[in-house]
């Protein structure tokens, strides 16, 4: 008896914990752009915008173990028809983002086809060539898009009823977004969708032999992770207000791989993680050396690697579960008993994610060797 | 000037491209094999290597004496590179190893504009000036002494590839690096060795294309994308698939911008892609490539 | 006894957050911007004081165009020389360099530090085109003085809805028609063959080009584009070359500029007039091409090139070459990118001492009320001239040819103004 009312207790308290982690969050969350100077609200901005992009490559990458360089591709061909539409027929903003979201959709299933084929590094480099063929092909499509003097649309207005500033009101849309966003991409890895991935992902000849029909899964899970990038380069559009090819090099597309494997693979908040990295940590980079940015920058990313080869997220992971058996040594920190891949369907704690980030070992995509 | 011998002419001008893609491209081949990763730091290294031979030649050394010297620094420095930088993260998932080599990059690009500065250097030109006249069609020196060095370096790979136990020892590695310490392989050093000779060849590389390209910090930056499509046209465990590659990239791009006028010369890479695709569609292993045989 | 903790520490958590919001939000100083009495009386003060002023500056210090990030250590050091002899009309200049790597959406983040947090008085330069376009409207609308972008784009001019914002270099569109008149005074029936870059330097050149051509005898007979992101331009001259035309217009950026140039060089079945545009005609591009390669190249300038023998004895050259030394010891003074930056930033302080009130407005109405300003860096010639719809301060460009080892100037100075009106909107 007693025993069954200590496992509710805990239980209970966990679910309480959880709760209140996602309570404190959406208060920091909201209460931000009411705290910091709208320069910092910007900032934040970005970050939650870069998050949605890398929470799509995550899907791909993290949970479906292909890699893709070309994303940037996708986050253009966003950031564009946001553009388009915006300039040439003047929709309003929100009528941008199902037609960017469905847009991208059906070029990653056009994607989706030829990757099926390809695996790791081939895959890879295959989507890089689409991300460096894209600027020119912008650029030569002038008519419809401005060319590469690119197009400059209205950005997001706070309406007068709302009685915020710009800065507060575009944070608030994008806070909007990336949560319905996030929430969207943590329940589709619960779905069968994110079974078969995982299952796929850990051993493809297993999940086949198990009945995961692997070319639609695959396919669509291209699709849905150009489908979030499409949705991030949308509400960039609507951020800077100004599209531009070379905005979209492929170094964009690189900048956003970096971002998701310092993040953190297959982790819930690692692309949060990642998307602060890459906004945040260029700007650190100038403070401390004025003559070469590009050297502490490149230098950072190294030492974050050797710190956190499993990225940022599983760093923190990685400290709880010291953190977690230093104060009950006799009981096994929970963290490190928990796989990856069991745990999102079982986890009965919605709100926590520490059972997806625990430890992203079995994250590790696998490329082509002989 | 006919067509035929106008169409001569691109095609020599595209082989003389094709070269140069190829001779990176055989770097990157060559890290694949012994490491199983991409470089995207290759073409850095080989950028910083050129300018060390820029640096002796500039400080009153002959080029030939500077040229072994350069290739010995190099070799130096890609195991310095391994040990350094990829050793600590050997064990993490192959994602973290390629992101590390993005961060080294974006760090040996920006060190070399803070040493260098980014004004474009003269490099030596080994080959003589001019060329010959092949019936109207001009062949540049400096293209055959591309090509005819890149034949060499592919040759030696494959020689190294097949022919020795360093080939079969590395093949085990990259294979499979926890069997291959079993067997008593010192990984490590395979791997050190790995980075070494990758940085040596990426040397050669970048002192062959310097005279061409012109040397600044940036100079790699655009060969490493068209190398990195050799290698997947070839196939990224082949030296012979990535020199083809490389040729054919270099030949399909030239006569398709000067050619086809929808396509013209800024659409002109999207060619290879196309053709990479093409080809790995019904080869996904690349031209010369190897299917994995993977085990459940 | 877990719950508790937790609860606690929420509690506390949000409490920190309350209290820091209520006591020390870090919104709402950015409305207190200060404004100035007397006869400039309500006009913006932010950034300047007797003492000091403050600008900025957003240049790519890191990424693929950090060739031009020296430019800012020619502004650097341009302002710490002027410090040293006391400031400008007793303010001492603070220059705050922010790096956007040339990625606009970072361009737009730093303009936003310098406005919002740095608090200047004027974001001085921004550095190419899609970083300026990214950040225009939003110094616009905050009423701050964006002056002489470091870009040559032609709508920096002739946009009406941007009086904060304006030019500097000639436009492209100007220095196009430079070598228009030219052509069309030496060979009435050339047909040119262009290389251009394939983005909005490239295309506005070119495009200029055309139009001040039209209805001539002269055709454009061939043109090829190339991307930054390529490693060479060796296909497109092979290209170029089977137009047989008798000149070839090379609107190139340094390293392809030098690529161009050595390829002309080379083959010798195909020897047009070579034209090299003012980005590419440093002699840090032809040196290495070899200067007996490139003997008879014509192109346009309007600055001293500070590697060129011919200004060595120039008193303003000995100035710069000495605080260069003194300032940014890590920077090659020889590099024409310096000089740029200097010469701009000697604009600024023209502008800066023109301004009839020392507030954000006046140096807007200054910047476009520059009458024939002379400024030692630039050629003898050429001068600041702006008004109230132009605001291209310079459009006088000088023709030049290389000959031994150095440019020599030739005719007197085009002033596109005069020969081709002013620009279209």
């Amino acid at each position: 008896m007693s025993t069954i009312t200590a496992t509710l207790g805990t239980g209970r308290a966990r679910r309480l914990r959880a709760t209140l982690t996602t309570l404190l969050a959406a208060g920091v969350a909201l209460g931000a752009p009411f705290y910091f100077a709208p320069f910092q609200v910007f900032q934040l901005t970005m970050v939650l915008l870069y998050a949605v992009a890398l929470a799509g490559l995550n899907l791909l990458v993290g949970f479906g173990g292909q890699i893709s360089l070309g994303h940037g591709a996708f986050f253009a061909a966003g950031a564009y028809t946001a553009a388009v539409m915006l300039d040439r027929y003047e929709t309003g903003h929100l009528a941008t983002l199902p037609v960017a979201a469905v847009g991208c959709f059906l070029l990653g299933l056009g994607f989706g086809v030829p990757a099926l084929r390809l695996r790791g590094l081939y895959l890879a480099l295959v989507t890089l060539a689409f991300a460096v063929f894209l600027p020119p092909l912008l650029k030569r499509l002038e008519p419809v898009t401005g060319g590469s003097m690119g197009l400059t649309v209205d950005k997001l207005q706070a309406p007068a009823w709302s009685g915020l500033a710009e800065d507060q009101w575009t944070y608030f849309v994008v806070l909007a977004v990336t949560a319905v966003a996030l929430l969207l991409a943590r329940n589709l890895l619960r779905s069968r969708v994110g079974r078969a991935l995982l299952a796929m992902r850990d051993n493809e000849s297993a999940a086949e032999v198990m009945g995961v029909r692997l070319s639609l899964h695959k396919t669509l899970a291209f699709a849905w992770s150009a489908l979030f990038a499409g949705v991030s380069g949308c509400v960039y559009t609507w951020v800077i207000g100004f599209v531009s090819p070379d905005s979209f090099s492929f170094v964009l597309s690189i900048t956003l791989l970096a971002g998701l494997v310092v993040g953190g693979l297959a982790s819930l908040y690692g692309p949060l993680l990642g998307a602060a990295f890459v906004m945040y940590v260029p700007s650190v980079a100038q403070d401390i050396s004025d003559a070469a940015p590009g050297v502490v920058f490149g230098l950072l990313i190294i030492a974050v690697m050797f710190v956190a080869p499993t990225g940022l997220a599983g760093l923190a992971g990685r400290l709880r579960g010291v953190a977690a058996s230093r104060l009950t040594r006799t009981t096994p920190p929970a963290a490190d008993d928990r796989t990856p891949d069991s745990e999102p369907s079982a986890s009965p704690a919605p709100a926590d994610p520490a059972p997806v980030d625990a430890e992203p070992v079995g994250a590790q995509p696998r490329t082509e060797k002989d | 000037m006919s067509a035929v011998t106008e169409l001569l002419q691109q095609v020599v001008e595209g082989v003389g491209s094709g070269a140069v893609y190829a001779s990176l491209a055989l770097a990157l081949v060559l890290i694949h094999r012994f490491t199983g990763i991409v470089n995207f730091a290759q073409g850095e290294l080989a950028m910083i290597s050129t300018y060390v031979a820029w640096q002796l030649v500039a400080s009153g050394m002959s080029f030939w004496l500077a040229l072994p010297v350069t290739l010995a620094v190099s070799f130096a420095g890609g195991m310095l590179v391994e040990r350094i930088v990829i050793r600590p993260v050997q064990n993490a998932p192959e994602l973290t190893m390629v992101i590390v080599t993005v961060g080294l990059f974006i760090f040996v690009n920006a060190m070399a504009g803070l040493i260098w500065s980014f004004t474009v250097k003269d490099f030596p030109q080994p080959f003589p000036d001019g060329g010959i006249d092949l019936g109207g069609v001009r062949v540049d020196w400096s293209s055959l002494g591309i090509i005819a060095v890149v034949a060499v370096v592919m040759s030696l790979l494959y020689v190294l590839f097949q022919h020795t136990s360093v080939g079969l020892v590395m093949r085990a590695v990259a294979g499979n690096p926890a069997s291959a310490r079993l067997s008593g392989i010192r990984v490590g050093r395979v791997l050190m060795l790995g980075w070494g000779l990758a940085a040596t060849v990426g040397a050669v590389s970048g002192v062959l294309v310097a005279p061409v390209l012109f040397l600044e910090p940036n100079m790699m930056g655009g060969v490493l994308i068209y190398a990195f499509a050799a290698a997947t046209l070839g196939g990224f465990d082949s030296p012979v698939g990535a020199v083809v590659g490389g040729l054919l990239v270099g030949v399909a791009e030239t006569l398709a911008g000067a050619y086809v006028d929808v396509i013209g010369a800024d659409l002109k890479v999207g060619v290879p892609l196309v053709i990479i695709l093409a080809v790995l569609l019904v080869r996904p292993q690349g031209l010369f490539g190897r299917a994995a045989v993977e085990r459940a | 006894m877990r719950k508790t903790t937790t609860l606690r520490a929420a509690a506390a958590a949000a409490a920190a957050l309350l209290l820091a919001t209520a006591c020390n939000s870090q919104r709402g100083q950015d409305d207190k911007d200060a404004a100035a009495d007397g006869a400039c009386q309500g006009q913006q003060t932010t950034g300047i004081t007797d003492k000091s002023i403050r600008l900025g500056g957003i240049y790519p210090l890191s990424g693929p165009a950090s060739a031009y990030g020296t430019i800012s250590k020619g502004v650097s050091a341009y302002f710490k020389h002027v410090n040293d002899k006391g400031g400008i009309d007793g303010r001492k200049v603070e220059f705050v360099v922010r790096d956007d790597g040339y990625q606009p959406p970072k361009a737009v983040e730093e303009a936003r530090r310098l406005v919002e947090q740095e608090k200047v008085f004027a974001v001085f330069q921004t550095l190419g085109t899609p970083s300026t376009a990214a950040v225009w409207d939003y110094l616009n609308k905050r009423k701050v003085p964006q002056p002489f972008v470091a870009t040559g784009a032609s709508v920096w001019g002739t946009d009406g809805d941007h009086l904060w914002t304006s030019g500097w270099q000639p436009n492209y569109i100007a220095e196009a028609r430079v070598y228009a008149k030219y052509l069309k005074e030496e060979k009435p029936k050339a047909k040119v063959a262009v290389l251009y870059q394939n983005d909005d330097f490239g295309k506005d050149l070119l495009g200029g080009f055309k139009a001040a051509i039209a209805g001539g005898g002269i055709k454009v007979a061939a043109e090829e584009s190339y991307e930054v992101t390529d490693p060479s331009v060796s296909a497109q001259m092979t290209s170029l070359a089977r137009s047989k035309a008798d000149v070839l217009l090379n609107i190139t950026t340094p390293k392809f500029g030098s690529q161009a140039l050595a390829a002309d060089a080379k083959n010798t079945k195909w020897n047009p007039l070579h034209i090299v545009n003012n980005v590419s005609s440093s002699a840090t591009v032809l040196k290495p091409v070899g200067f007996k390669n490139v003997q008879g190249v014509v192109s346009a300038t309007y600055f001293k090139d500070p590697a060129d023998p011919q200004w060595a004895d120039d008193a303003e050259m000995k100035t710069y070459q000495d605080a260069l030394r003194t300032y940014a010891p890590d920077s090659d003074p020889a590099n024409q990118f310096n000089a740029y930056g200097w010469a701009a930033a000697s604009s600024l302080h023209k502008a800066l001492d023109a301004m009839k009130c020392p507030t954000r407005e006046g140096l807007r109405d200054a910047v476009r009320n520059l009458k024939d300003v002379k400024v030692d860096m630039l050629l003898p010639g050429v001068t600041l001239s702006t008004g109230p719809d132009d605001a291209f301060p310079i459009e006088t460009m000088q023709l030049m040819r290389f000959k031994g080892e150095r440019w020599q100037l030739f005719g007197k100075p085009v002033d596109t103004r005069k020969e081709f009106g002013p620009l279209a909107k």
